[in-house]
């Protein structure tokens, strides 16, 4: 794989996104349109009470070149869940797949925990006014914690391929007790789901699908997959599993993998084509991958340095 | 209609002085019945820690079987240990529901974690026996019953059953969290779910008992066996705030059903309630379990607090269709 990097294209400090935000446009995820691509992600509100950050969904409309915004939502796009639900924390990632004529949303939700930060279910959501806002079927998760899956189902991506809904997500393996000022490190591993309708799925429960490289704390995140020709190509991010939010040897990089099947990964980080920049905004880091189609060409949106503060940038397969 | 004659409370926790794991509480009564006694398990918890939380362990309490006020044993440690950390049973294994299974004991266990904006969220486990049900390893460090698109947290309070070559689960899962003056109370109602290897699940999705005191009526302990020609679930129920004392407290409802998916309630039939005057059971009672020994039926209760002081007995008296 080949990669032109064309720079970042959205600084959450130059716009004006509705509601009291402070930065962080993450996770670029997309919609594509005609004339258009509409890009999901997620940015961030200081709750009053705790101090603490909810990530909300926000969107901006891109030419089909990616050199202009044409139109930022006004809205919030989907609802944060009520004291309690899975996602009243936050929604972070949200991915969106057009399929018979529906928009499905699946949504990483964020809750709060006490011994450790955070737990993360994957819930799902439909619109009906072409990706403007999103309505939950219900209250809880549609894929969550399993016997082998036990804590920390999200990064949902799901696609359509051979007659199937296809779900790949990561799970958490364990929790490392905090050391130091490090708090509790999560370990989270790539998995696969499979559905008839994409409501209703079936896990592999607990088989990692994409092997480690550094080591077996590796954490892998956000996996995002696309066929071109008979091949089915994965892009994700994977880091070390402590001391990786500042130490840039230890920070998110892009991570690739192949597969003929949809069931055996080859992975192939050699061959990921992209790496961090000398210099700028994705110089320390590379993380949330999206790869995604658009009138015949094949593009990686993807965030730099402290996951996205900054912004977001793309970058174009070179075919030749 | 039930007729129950209450026979006194069967087992104090705070008369055990010698476990610190079982200061308090002995919740949840469920019953493995062996040739010469029967194990009764249940849920208790050390003092509470500095803020004032609890984590909660399940027990046994083995019984004669000849005399059930004959205490013959208590297990000398919990049966499970809590989970890891983050995981979903971290800080209570509470309550825990028993079956026998080929050569194996099973376990169906509610484990507990502590939330930011709710106290807690609960979600149902599993674990086997191979020494007769004295100690359980669980199958996995995760849930095998979780959260769903309309069982959205609190998955707790399991029953497990085996009826007509299938496995079922009684539960309850929460609908919401109300706000009582800032402070969260969840309202939950009872679920079931069927196996055909109890392992594998397929919830039914809807509620199984309609409330009756108020809407946000919570429902717990749904307790079904099969009696006289038609399957009969003893549960309790309670108001959704400040019901923590008589006024709104717990009491014992009943159903009735004849294919285990369609249940007519009708608590006047429950032939049990608060006893007069000032007793261990006088100001609520809750989480029946029926069970039969020996051509009796039976049922064990908590009384006041929810099981702070213990669990009672009751024996069938008469049963009308």
């Amino acid at each position: 794989m080949k990669w032109l990097k064309k720079g970042l294209i959205f600084n959450p400090a130059q716009h004006a996104l509705p509601g009291n935000y402070i930065g962080f446009a993450q996770s670029p995820q997309t919609l594509v349109f005609d004339n258009f691509v509409r890009v999901y992600f997620s940015t961030r509100k200081k709750e009053e009470l705790t101090g603490k950050y909810l990530s909300y969904i926000a969107f901006a409309d891109f030419d089909k070149n990616f050199t202009k915004i044409l139109n930022i939502s006004s809205q919030n796009v989907i609802q944060l869940g009520e004291p309690g639900s899975f996602d009243e924390h936050g929604i972070f990632p949200i991915n969106i797949l057009r399929h018979s004529g529906k928009i499905f949303a699946y949504t990483c939700g964020w809750s709060r925990r006490v011994s450790v930060p955070v737990e993360t279910s994957t819930g799902i959501a439909f619109s009906d006014d072409d990706g403007v806002t999103f309505k939950k079927p219900g209250t809880g998760p549609v894929l969550t914690s399993s016997l082998h899956e036990p804590f920390l189902v999200g990064d949902s991506f799901v696609q359509f391929y051979e007659n199937s809904f296809h779900m790949w997500y990561i799970f958490g393996k364990n929790w490392a007790p905090a050391k130091g000022n490090e708090p509790p490190a999560r370990i989270y591993k790539i998995a696969h789901a499979t559905s008839p309708d994409g409501i209703n799925w079936i896990k592999e429960e607990g088989r990692q699908i994409i092997i480690d490289i550094l080591n077996e704390e590796e954490c892998q995140a956000l996996p995002t997959v696309t066929r071109i020709g008979n091949r089915y190509h994965m892009y994700f991010c994977f880091r070390e599993a402590t001391d990786f939010r500042k130490n840039t040897n230890r920070a998110y990089r892009l991570g690739y993998a192949w597969s003929d099947d949809l069931v055996n990964w080859t992975r192939d980080d050699a061959n990921a084509g992209i790496t961090v920049s000398e210099t700028g905004w994705d110089s320390e880091m590379m993380c949330y991958p999206h790869i995604f189609q658009s009138d015949g060409k094949v593009y990686l949106l993807y965030n730099g340095n402290e996951f996205g503060k900054h912004g977001f940038g793309i970058a174009e397969l070179d075919t030749n | 209609m039930f007729k129950w004659k209450k026979m006194g409370r069967v087992f104090n926790p705070l008369e055990i002085k010698d476990r610190a794991w079982l200061a308090a509480f002995a919740q949840a009564p469920a019953v493995l019945i062996f040739d010469d006694y029967i194990r009764v398990y249940f849920s208790c918890r050390p003092p509470a820690d500095e803020n004032g939380q609890y984590v909660s362990y399940s027990a046994y309490v083995d019984l004669d079987r000849k005399d059930l006020y004959k205490i013959l044993s208590v297990s000398e440690s919990p049966i499970l240990p809590l989970g890891g950390l983050g995981s979903f049973d971290e800080f209570g294994t509470y309550p825990v529901s028993v079956i026998r299974h080929t050569d194996e004991i099973r376990a169906y266990y509610a484990g507990w974690t502590r939330c930011e904006s709710v106290p807690f969220n609960v979600a149902i486990g599993m674990a086997t026996s191979k020494n007769e049900g004295k100690t359980f390893d669980k199958i996995g460090d995760g849930p095998i019953l979780s959260y769903s698109i309309d069982e959205p947290f609190i998955l707790s309070g399991p029953k497990i059953r085996h009826f007509n070559d299938q496995y079922y689960l009684f539960y309850i899962a929460g609908k919401k969290w109300i706000m009582d003056n800032g402070k969260p109370e969840p309202v939950y109602t009872i679920r079931m779910a069927v196996s055909a290897d109890g392992m594998n699940w397929v919830k039914h999705n809807k509620d199984l008992i309609a409330p009756k005191i108020e809407e946000n009526e919570a429902q717990a302990s749904p307790d079904v066996f099969f009696y006289q020609g038609k399957y009969h679930m003893f549960f309790c129920y309670r108001h959704s705030v400040n019901y923590r004392g008589k006024e709104n407290g717990y009491r014992i409802g009943y159903a009735s059903s004849t294919d285990l998916i369609t249940w007519q309630r009708d608590d006047n039939r429950a032939g049990i309630d608060i006893s007069e005057g000032d007793q261990w059971d006088s100001e609520m009672i809750s989480y029946p379990h029926v069970f039969e020994l020996d051509g009796e039926l039976y049922m064990f209760y908590l009384g006041n607090q929810v099981g702070k002081y213990g669990f009672g007995l009751a024996k069938l008296e008469s049963y009308q269709a």
